[in-house]
């Protein structure tokens, strides 16, 4: 194997984290920084061709091969676990920007209460409460120390939306759940397609709080502390599933890429397929990858960054065979445990009388209620707890995915009464949805499996994962409370969702799967500490979801692009090593 | 070489339209009778007819509008078989090939190809059967997978872009009122609340002013 000239740090991945960390560290410009990406090359100008759903939204253009690639899945240890053939629940990314490129943008903070979930619900409730094979943990970061990263991160993504918590002062119009931010958002909230205006009154109207949903696609022009000048959005709706042609969805391309490309320090290789870290006497030398031409190398590295997305990170260390593989048996070994997927669900489909022009949208348009996220509402009488946001997003709806929904007074599926009522309902019909805590639990987790492989002939990871009651009686409760705001809304037929029943992995959930290497405050209890640092092997670095313990309700990336700034900042200023 | 297949249409049924040849040289239907022969590139001209036997009786023409016969949805199916989408090229096929639970999706070795060929033979005759007599055959293997491809590929031929090969002259989009991509919905997305927006729906070539190669035509075949 040849081995190339060695680097101070090498990034396995291309995505957000990665492209983030390489802008914070390459600002030193005496210190050289390899991104080994294993996708294609991508920029703005690409993204001008990709307004066709069938290439993009349904062939999955931009998502990883998964010819090459994927998942195996099984709902307990008990079941033999199987390949997921064709992508479903979740949408793993490919090429520079990663899963950035083609995401929505909605980006949450996290909860104070969040980061302290353990001894919360402990507090509150007792330990008898909680189910009997949770895995929850205390981050080891409180929401004060991370807030100022969060606001690096808003001004980074040039975030549009509306503080409901100013420095402790409630402002009404935002979330007035949130923590207290020190400043209001960068850019003002999007305009509201017309659904999110029907959610924002009904809302209104029920006595709850509605406030735009923080949107990566912003409202108008901003510059960025970078300098990097990104334009409005237009509401094309050609967003969730596909790069923006004009720049104003924040993406890695748009945001971190043309600062990287001045650096002369930084390079970013694309085409290379990392297969293991090599870590000797307790330090990671290196990587080795598979190169655009096919022929496999050894990269050398004073620092080694693993940012190629939770699942993949976990892989990574699991083949490297760095760290103890977790075991639910024992409950030893950290690499591997506390593998959740945010509970994502339409919790109504609403049937309005009027046109709604719904293919009208961006991928963060959109408006939500946090009145029953977290502890904010009563569960003394609920038998779950947690909770998340109810909201409806004007991603722009397309036809192919999403003609042919009916109300359940319709019997048929296909046919002319079914054609005739699906044309009616076509442009008249909205969702409702939900985003909901997951809690970890101990017999939740990731290994290999011992059957399907990649094409190097690697192992797939194997993720052992199910609903509980917990989140089965979560999603119960909010279909209700949907429908009721899809009532208010004017909606004259609603389907609740049917209720979750098993794990599944065809229907599409979120793109948000945490934990594998997660954080916490010693070795006995976690992978890493709260700079993303391996316990053993400190120059190892492993960024973004797969450090969550548990997955509180909304989405992840703001809060993995605070914990990378941090991260970042510590190594800057404090020699991490 | 595989003999020549050609799909004849009724001029009548597309008058006027314009629908796209293989050669994705569009090719306007003028005459309003005799009839129109397109190649076919995957299936035989006998599996065409019984596949738009069965698609015009899931997305019927009647009363309401046009359907599966006027948008093309035979040739976007026969083009997307063609390709390598037909060869099973967006899904993970490592062996072995195991039943499992619903919620792990479908785990046959069966490449889209291999299912057309297999459920269409099932159909056989459909397309010289009454309309009740055709939804009878058809309502018997409803639950195949087949019959779930067949519906899902039937709506997408129906709303695909046309340089697919289906939607032709975007009849689909007309008929739900879909303006296509369109590059700003900047003044629109707060003052249509509740009316109808419904411009004319341009296909992605139309608005970009030059063509664009779809993935079943970039992929060696
Ligand atoms: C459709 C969709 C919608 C989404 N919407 C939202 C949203 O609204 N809000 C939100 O917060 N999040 C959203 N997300 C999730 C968001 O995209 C991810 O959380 C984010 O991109 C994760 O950043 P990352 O750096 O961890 O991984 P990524 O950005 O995915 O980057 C990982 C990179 O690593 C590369 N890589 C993987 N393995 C290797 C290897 N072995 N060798 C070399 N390179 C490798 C991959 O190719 C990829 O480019 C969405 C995702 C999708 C797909
Ligand atoms: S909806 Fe807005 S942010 Fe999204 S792709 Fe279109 S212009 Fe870009």
């Amino acid at each position: 194997m040849r081995t190339l000239k060695p680097v101070d740090v090498v990034i396995v991945g291309g995505g957000w984290t990665g492209l983030l960390m390489a802008k914070e560290l390459s600002a030193d410009s005496a210190r050289s920084i390899v991104v080994l990406e294993r996708g294609p090359a991508r920029k703005t100008a690409d993204y001008i061709d990709d307004m066709d759903e069938l290439d993009y939204a349904i062939r999955l253009r931009m998502m990883q091969d998964i010819r090459h690639e994927t998942v195996t899945v099984r709902h307990t240890v008990q079941d033999r676990a199987l390949p997921v053939r064709q992508y479903g629940s979740f949408l793993p990314g490919t090429g520079t920007g990663g899963g950035g490129e083609h995401w929505s943008g909605i980006s949450y903070r996290y909860l104070p209460q969040s980061f302290k979930i353990a001894s919360h619900l402990r507090e509150r409730y007792g330990a008898a409460r909680l189910p009997e094979d949770h895995a929850l943990q205390d981050w080891p970061v409180t929401f004060d120390e991370l807030e100022p990263f969060y606001w690096q991160a808003e001004q980074l993504l040039g975030l549009s939306g509306k503080a409901g918590n100013l420095r402790g002062k409630r402002q009404p119009g935002g979330n007035i759940f949130e923590g207290p931010r020190s400043h209001e958002y960068p850019t003002p909230p999007m305009k509201r397609p017309y659904l999110a205006e029907l959610f924002h009154q009904a809302a209104t109207k029920l006595g709850y709080h509605p406030h735009p949903l923080p949107a990566a696609t912003n409202s108008q022009s901003y510059r960025n502390p970078d300098g990097i000048l990104r334009s409005g959005c237009v509401y094309c709706g050609y967003c969730e599933r596909y790069g923006c042609m004009i720049g104003a969805k924040a993406q890695p391309t748009n945001t971190l890429l043309p600062v990287l490309n001045r650096r002369r320090n930084f390079t970013l290789r694309n085409g290379c397929w990392v297969r293991r870290v090599v870590v000797e006497s307790g330090k990671a030398r290196g990587v080795t990858y598979i190169d655009v031409s096919g022929e496999e190398v050894f990269q050398p590295a004073e620092m080694v960054m693993l940012a190629s997305w939770s699942i993949n990170n976990t892989r990574l260390l699991l083949l490297s065979k760095i760290g103890e593989p977790y075991n639910p048996a024992t409950g030893k070994g950290q690499i591997g445990r506390n593998l959740t997927h945010q509970v994502s669900l339409p919790a109504a489909m609403a049937f309005f009388p009027q046109p709604l022009n719904r293919f009208i949208g961006a991928g963060s348009a959109g408006v939500a209620i946090a009145d029953f996220d977290a502890d904010f509402l009563d569960h003394s009488d609920l038998g779950f707890q947690g909770g998340g946001i109810i909201y409806t997003v004007c991603y722009g709806f397309r036809p192919m995915a999403n003609f042919g929904v009916v109300p359940t007074s319709v019997k048929s599926t296909w046919g002319s009464d079914w054609k005739k009522a699906a044309l009616h309902h076509y442009d008249r019909t909205g969702r409702i949805s939900f985003y909901g805590e997951h809690h970890s639990y101990r017999s939740h987790y990731m290994d290999l499996d011992p059957t399907y492989k990649d094409k190097y002939g690697d192992p797939l990871i194997r993720m052992t994962i199910d609903w509980t009651d917990n989140e089965r009686r979560m999603g119960a409760h909010m279909s209700v409370k949907a429908a009721e705001i899809a009532r208010a809304m004017g909606a004259t037929e609603i389907t609740p969702h049917p209720g979750l029943r098993r794990y599944d992995a065809t229907r599409y959930q979120s793109t948000h799967i945490q934990g594998g290497v997660i954080m916490g405050d010693s070795p006995e209890n976690s992978a890493i500490n709260s700079y993303h640092q391996l316990w053993q092997t400190p120059n190892l670095f492993v960024l973004g979801a797969s450090a969550w313990p548990q997955n509180p309700s909304v989405n992840p990336t703001l809060t993995a692009l605070a914990l990378t700034h941090r991260a970042a900042h510590a190594i800057r200023t404090r020699s991490l090593l | 070489m595989r003999r020549r297949h050609f799909l004849s249409l009724s001029a009548e049924s597309v008058g006027g339209l314009l629908i796209y040849s293989l050669q994705r040289t569009p090719l306007r239907a003028q005459s309003q009778s005799g009839t129109i022969r397109v190649p076919l590139k995957f299936f035989t001209e006998k599996q065409a007819l019984l596949l738009a036997a069965a698609a015009a009786r899931i997305f019927p023409s009647d009363d309401t509008g046009p359907g599966a016969n006027e948008a093309g949805v035979v040739l976007y199916i026969d083009r997307q078989l063609a390709s390598a989408y037909g060869r099973d090229r967006f899904r993970y096929t490592a062996e072995p090939f195991l039943d499992g639970p619903p919620e792990l999706g479908h785990q046959g070795p069966l490449t889209p190809r291999q299912i057309y060929s297999e459920g269409l033979a099932q159909l056989e005759g459909i397309d010289t059967l009454s309309p009740e007599d055709a939804d009878a055959k058809l309502r018997s293997i409803e639950r195949t997978p087949f019959f779930s491809l067949l519906r899902q590929h039937t709506i997408e031929g129906m709303f695909c872009d046309p340089m697919h090969g289906g939607n032709i002259d975007k009849i689909g989009w007309q008929l739900i009122g879909f303006p296509g991509p369109r590059m700003s919905y900047f003044s629109e997305v707060d003052s249509y609340y509740g009316k109808p927006f419904r411009p004319r729906p341009e296909s992605l070539s139309e608005i970009l002013g030059r063509p664009v190669t779809p993935s079943e035509d970039e992929e060696p075949a």
